[in-house]
């Protein structure tokens, strides 16, 4: 039985820079039930409890649970890097972005890909030099535990909370869409397996359940590109001239399109993806997983390159589908035919299952049911690897920031501590899943840029002073985070995506979409500001304790070595 | 960390030379791809129909796509040219400095 389902397309984010090709929006009918991708996916999930089962036996101490022992080597951790950042709504979604709007999608994605080198040259080796589990232990490293503590935490769990929710809405979606099962048993399903994977193997499993994610992802995405390339004999021209000739767009499709609506919006959407990919806590947290300097940069090389290959491929896995889904009149709505034919102008919108199907359409075309299977099961084991990792670091704020240094004041012992943040994984799981199903017909496309533009309004202005400049005083950090935390929080609040999108309102208070290009530097100057005014004691101790900070930093003379096993 | 410990570092020149040699690097770097990523979005916000220029009459490749994907490989590049100084260089640099301590 055909089902007719409408995922709503992601053709809302022509016009606007801040709907995020990372959100699957939309009401969606579910789909008849795909029994090889379930049987897939199956396989996927015994292959990862058995690793949870091995990881579990090798998970003993704070250590372990946090960073996997530390001792990680920089490929591993750069293809469980690309593990995390890779989602499944960004594969589904920019190619479905190419498929409709052609080089609009390439636009999209090297913005998430620039954040990368950034990383690189100036938090990755600092991270791991100063840092021992979260990345609240480099901001707070020589100023008030409590205070710089508890602003990380908070913003980290901010960015996961909205993070996780836009993940399991999505999730839940496009299950539902793969595999033919009810929303509530999709969000359930995701929530509790993650929950086993971080509660019983913490960071080992984790970043095992990335690898793997990884590995098929790319290995799949691979296969896709190199069958639908192989149709055009490898020639990019060939496949462009056939993409313009079938496209409704024409040549249009070869430039850039409406995605960019004006420099201000443009620059601002910029500097929230460059900067804040280096302030997300679950991307942070991965650079304590290796065992020195040298690993952490070769995972963000590895890192790059990994996801840099990907996008590469998504664009040609969506430039192709706009000429290999056109020969299969079985993917189109009924509206889209005319005289029996499918209408070149119904070619975007007369797509069954929207835009976002896109990636998913092209796999049965090039492989087949044996392969859709596949591609349908890699697609929720990339949502498990995502949602797990961003547990996993909202819980070590909690565990490791809130309760072992601010409620516990470094009195808690390491057992306590590792039952806090077991207890928070289970709380924050129960609380996605219940937020999942809340969610599940609002207009959550907001929730990823927020995301993003609290993690470089926030959490990347402290860390980056942290370490860079020595008058930074606790006074500065605090009101600095919270600063850029709140007007990241507030101008979303006011902009379309929020007060017309979701509340309702005819017209946005203001006319930026996402909020970067002013929190940023509102962050940035607090911080300057308010450090400059500090002229308390511990100020100047603070400002004394930076010369042994910077020799750790620079040299990792006392930084944190990997455990025995 | 012990201040003797944090006096000898800092007395140690090649520390001074590993801590201006690699943020200067590091900064540049930065600065690169800052220019490099803004530098199309300009374009893009500005004048985005020159990205849509043909390649050649006859093509429909446009000189977008190359540079599109050339934004991307440049990101991988820096981190590799940045990898490849910091592997050999800087690192023998802190090994000579932790080995001084010791």
């Amino acid at each position: 039985m055909r089902m007719r389902h409408s995922l709503i397309t992601l053709a809302a984010l022509l016009g606007s820079t801040s709907a995020f090709a990372d959100a699957v929006k939309g009401p969606i009918e579910k789909q008849a039930t795909n029994v090889t991708a379930i049987v897939m996916f199956l396989i996927f999930v015994g292959m990862t409890m058995g690793i949870t089962y091995w990881a579990a036996a090798r998970t003993k101490t704070a250590k372990d649970f946090y960073t996997g022992g530390g001792g990680i080597t920089g490929f591993q951790n750069g293809l469980a890097i690309a593990g995390d950042y890779m989602s499944a709504a960004s594969f589904l979604g920019i190619s479905g972005l190419v498929f409709s709007s052609g080089f609009d999608g390439l636009i999209y994605s090297i913005g998430f890909l620039v954040g990368w080198p950034i990383i690189m040259f100036l938090v990755a080796e600092q991270l791991r030099n100063l840092g021992k589990f979260t990345f609240a232990d480099v901001a707070s490293y020589r100023f008030g535990q409590t205070e710089i503590r508890t602003m990380a935490a908070v913003s980290s769990l901010v960015v996961v909370a909205f993070y996780l929710i836009a993940q399991m809405v999505g999730a839940g979606k496009l299950i539902q869409l793969l595999f033919g099962i009810d929303y509530w048993i999709a969000v359930v399903g995701v929530g509790i397996l993650m929950m086993i994977y971080v509660v019983f193997g913490g960071m080992t499993a984790t970043t095992w359940v990335q690898i793997i994610k990884a590995v098929l992802l790319l290995s799949g995405a691979t296969f896709m590109a190199f069958s639908a390339l192989a149709t055009f004999g490898f020639s990019p021209e060939e496949m462009f001239k056939q993409a313009v000739a079938a496209h409704p767009k024409g040549q249009a499709i070869m430039g850039p399109g409406g995605l960019v609506k004006d420099p201000v919006n443009a620059i601002s959407l910029g500097l929230a993806l460059m900067f804040g990919t280096a302030g997300l806590p679950h991307i942070l947290m991965r650079f304590f997983t290796v065992p020195n300097a040298k690993e952490a940069r070769k995972s963000v090389f590895f890192a790059t390159g990994f996801i840099g290959y990907f996008y590469i491929l998504t664009f040609i896995i969506g430039f192709s589908a706009i000429v290999m889904l056109g020969k299969h009149p079985e993917f189109f709505k009924p509206d889209a035919f005319v005289n029996g034919v499918i209408d070149k102008a119904k070619l975007i919108t007369g797509l069954s299952g929207g835009t976002n199907m896109v990636a998913i359409r092209l796999a049965e075309a090039v492989g087949g049911n044996l392969f859709l299977g596949f591609i349908s099961a890699v697609a929720f084991a990339t949502i498990l690897a995502v949602v797990a990792g961003l547990t996993l670091a909202g819980a070590s704020a909690i565990s490791h920031d809130l309760y072992a240094s601010v409620i516990a004041r470094g009195r808690s012992s390491e057992v306590m501590e590792m039952k806090v943040s077991r207890y928070s994984t289970i709380a924050l799981g129960i609380l996605a899943m219940i937020l999942g199903i809340a969610f599940e017909s609002q207009n959550v496309a907001f929730m990823v840029g927020l995301a993003f533009a609290i993690a470089a309004s926030a959490n990347f202005p402290v860390l980056l002073m942290s370490v860079f400049w020595g008058r930074m005083t606790t006074r500065g950090a605090q009101v600095g985070g919270y600063l850029g935390l709140a007007t990241a929080v507030v101008l979303t609040v006011m902009s379309k995506a929020v007060w017309v999108d979701v509340i309702g309102n005819k017209e946005a208070l203001i006319g930026l979409d996402n909020p970067a290009i002013i929190s940023i530097p509102v962050a940035f100057v607090a911080i300057w500001l308010f450090s400059l005014m500090d002229r308390s004691k511990r100020a100047e101790e603070e400002a004394l304790a930076y010369e042994a900070q910077h020799v750790r930093c620079e040299t990792g003379i006392g930084a944190e070595g990997a455990s025995g096993h | 960390m012990q201040t003797d410990i944090v006096r000898q570092v800092k007395s140690n020149p090649k520390y001074h030379e590993l801590v201006s040699k690699r943020s200067a690097f590091g900064w540049t770097l930065a600065v690169v791809m800052l220019a490099i990523y803004y530098g199309f979005i300009l374009v893009i916000a500005f004048k985005k129909e020159l990205l849509s220029i043909k390649i050649s009459e006859t093509a429909v490749m446009t000189i977008g796509m190359p540079i599109g994907v050339a934004v991307i490989v440049s990101a991988f590049v820096l981190t590799g040219i940045y990898v490849a100084r910091a592997n050999s260089e800087f690192d023998r640099l802190t090994h000579e400095i932790v080995e001084s301590i010791k």
